[in-house]
């Protein structure tokens, strides 16, 4: 008998190994040291750690360990690389390149540097406006007189519009239907004022891993930056920031077994990359990041990068076939279901599946002793879909029918089977009370049916 | 987030699910929502010559409260006359079924259902008597 409840939500966070518990431990009791303390035992010891740990996240990513900088996560990560060249390189440009899958970590961080970059403009335009009019601009006369100047096509507001504003302008790349980027169009988005590329290694709804390689060596030949959100696979498909030409990347240790709160941006070396910081303070991590070092998360960090990379290989072939084998499962029982995302390209333990006129949450009801994601989004206060699956051009009511599995180290064979017995059982009671279902088998086209949107 | 014991109680056991005839002279038939927006809403009432609710069906397509919400509104129109029946607002589903904000759509949804099918049966009880005459 399995036990219940089953985790099958690896995308979102993943157990503690208790080995990486093990190794925590005595830095929360006795090994409490800052590792800033340049001058006891306490202080060394606890630096020693860090540098331990330093050196096995690196060796994860094929990187050096002055090359790895500590973070709170990846958000932090993803913040830090995106802003931190933004500001650095603000005078050579400010364009970057990002794709309509990423985590809103990314997404969320770029609006904001287009917000900043929108203000400026704004600020630049009003001053050119009351330059071109010769009098004080005010809340009363600005629409007037911005009908009788045309500070849009000044050329001197033109000029300055080119200056470094603090913000950024941003593309946001649509994905081929299985998730991908296409080469031709990322190469087609570049302008000479673009400085970054930021291009996740593998989606965290859909699982489909991005040609990082190829990327990587597109942004080197265009002497653009190439930052990489490598959260998600890192422990079960080869990340090597050497051979793929990757400058920046965002790594998280919860992912991958280790605690929360910790994460590391990897920053290239050579070919140097610059950042800005953007938490200041004492200096640590190179100046990259103050604050002091959370020495047992960062150990448990190493130890959790440690025992990835030397399982991987083993890791990976199990999750392959454990997914397989749900995969299989599930649509040989039934019918309508269809995959999002490419299979070919995925992480092994990615499962992202809709069953066609079966709602993803009320799923989710039926099968509450299995903790899983659903791209319906019907709790939200939008009625909005995941936005990954519509980047993707899936079919909304597609999207509200997905569920996303995500198989983990822990993940077992027993489960795997009881998970799709239920899962089979559960959508067939759903489709026996769907009138969509009935419709469908009738053969009804459901594109024919005038619905009332609400 | 955590859904009502009485959602959960008519999500696992509903009431009177599947399909009648829609074919039937005396039978409404209200289809609403929209599989894009994740919920749609089949309501059936079999009503009687003098306006009585024989009988009621549903299916839904849509999440544990929408399920609920049309499980729900089956039981309470039953043995109801066509009037009585209009005057079921959303409000008292959210109420009995304790939906959060989040979840009131599904109970508007539930009552347009219901005006849906009383309207398809009239329509169709009129285009009949306009035959007959």
């Amino acid at each position: 008998m399995v036990k219940l409840p089953i985790y099958m939500d690896n995308h979102a966070t993943t157990p503690l190994d208790p080995r990486v518990l093990e190794a925590m431990l005595p830095y929360l009791r006795e090994d409490f040291g800052n590792a800033a303390s340049r001058n006891h035992v306490f202080g060394w010891k606890a630096e020693a750690a860090v540098n331990k740990a330093r050196q096995q996240v690196a060796e994860l990513i094929g990187a050096a360990e002055q090359e790895i900088v500590f973070t709170s996560g990846a958000t932090e990560s993803d913040n830090l690389a995106i802003k931190g060249v933004i500001e650095f390189y603000k005078s050579k440009g400010d364009h970057i390149i990002t794709l309509k899958t990423e985590h809103k970590a990314i997404l969320d961080t770029c609006k904001r540097l287009e917000r900043v970059r929108q203000e400026r403009l704004d600020e630049l335009k009003l001053l050119r406006l009351a330059q071109l009019a010769g009098q004080d601009v005010t809340e009363e006369n600005q629409s007037e007189l911005l009908t009788k100047y045309d500070v849009d096509s000044d050329e001197t507001y033109r000029k300055w519009a080119e200056l470094p504003t603090g913000g950024a302008r941003v593309t946001y790349l649509d994905v081929e239907p299985d998730g991908r980027v296409s080469m031709e169009k990322l190469a087609a988005a570049m302008t000479p004022k673009t400085v970054l590329v930021s291009i996740m290694f593998a989606n965290n709804e859909i699982g489909v891993v991005q040609p990082v390689a190829e990327i990587g060596a597109l942004c080197r030949s265009k002497g653009v930056l190439f930052h990489c959100d490598a959260v998600q696979g890192i422990s079960t498909v080869p990340f090597d920031v050497e051979a793929m030409k990757v400058d920046l990347a965002s790594i998280s240790s919860h992912k991958m077994y280790g605690p929360k709160g910790i994460g590391a941006l990897y920053v290239r070396r050579r070919p140097r990359v610059r950042i800005a910081p953007i938490i200041d303070g004492g200096g640590h991590e190179r100046g990259m990041r103050s604050g002091t070092l959370n020495v047992s998360a960062i150990v448990g960090f190493g130890m959790a990068a440690e025992l990835a990379r030397k399982e991987l290989p083993e890791e990976s072939a199990r999750l392959l076939r454990l997914r397989e084998k749900l995969r299989k499962g599930l649509t040989d029982a039934l019918d309508m279901t269809v995959i999002n995302g490419s299979l070919e390209h995925r992480l092994p333990g990615n499962l992202n599946i809709s069953f066609a006129h079966a709602e993803g949450e009320s799923l989710m009801m039926g099968i509450k002793d299995v903790a899983v994601s659903s791209g319906s989004a019907c709790t939200s206060a939008s009625l909005e879909p995941s936005y990954v699956l519509r980047a993707l051009g899936v079919d909304e009511e597609l999207a509200h029918s997905s569920i996303r599995f995500g198989l983990g180290r822990f993940t077992t064979e027993e489960e795997v089977d009881y998970v799709v017995n239920l899962v089979v059982d559960k959508v067939r009671k759903l489709r026996d009370m769907s009138p969509l279902y009935e419709m469908a088998k009738e053969g009804i086209d459901l594109k024919s049916i005038e619905w009332t949107a609400h | 987030m955590a859904y009502s014991d009485k959602v959960i109680e008519h999500y696992e056991n509903p009431r009177n699910v599947g399909t009648l005839d829609k074919e039937d002279p005396n039978v409404g038939t209200g289809l609403v929502g929209a599989p894009a927006c994740g919920d749609v809403m089949r309501l059936q009432l079999k009503i009687s010559e003098d306006g009585l609710i024989e009988d009621a069906r549903f299916k839904t397509f849509g999440c544990g409260s929408a399920i609920a919400s049309s499980s729900l509104v089956t039981e309470w129109v039953k043995g109801k006359t066509v009037d009585q029946a209009m005057t079921i607002s959303n409000k008292d589903v959210a109420r009995e079924l304790s939906l959060p904000p989040v979840k009131i759509h599904c109970s508007v949804l539930a009552e347009d259902a219901i005006k849906a099918a009383i309207e398809d049966f009239k329509k169709k009880r009129a285009a009949r008597q306009a035959k007959a005459s």
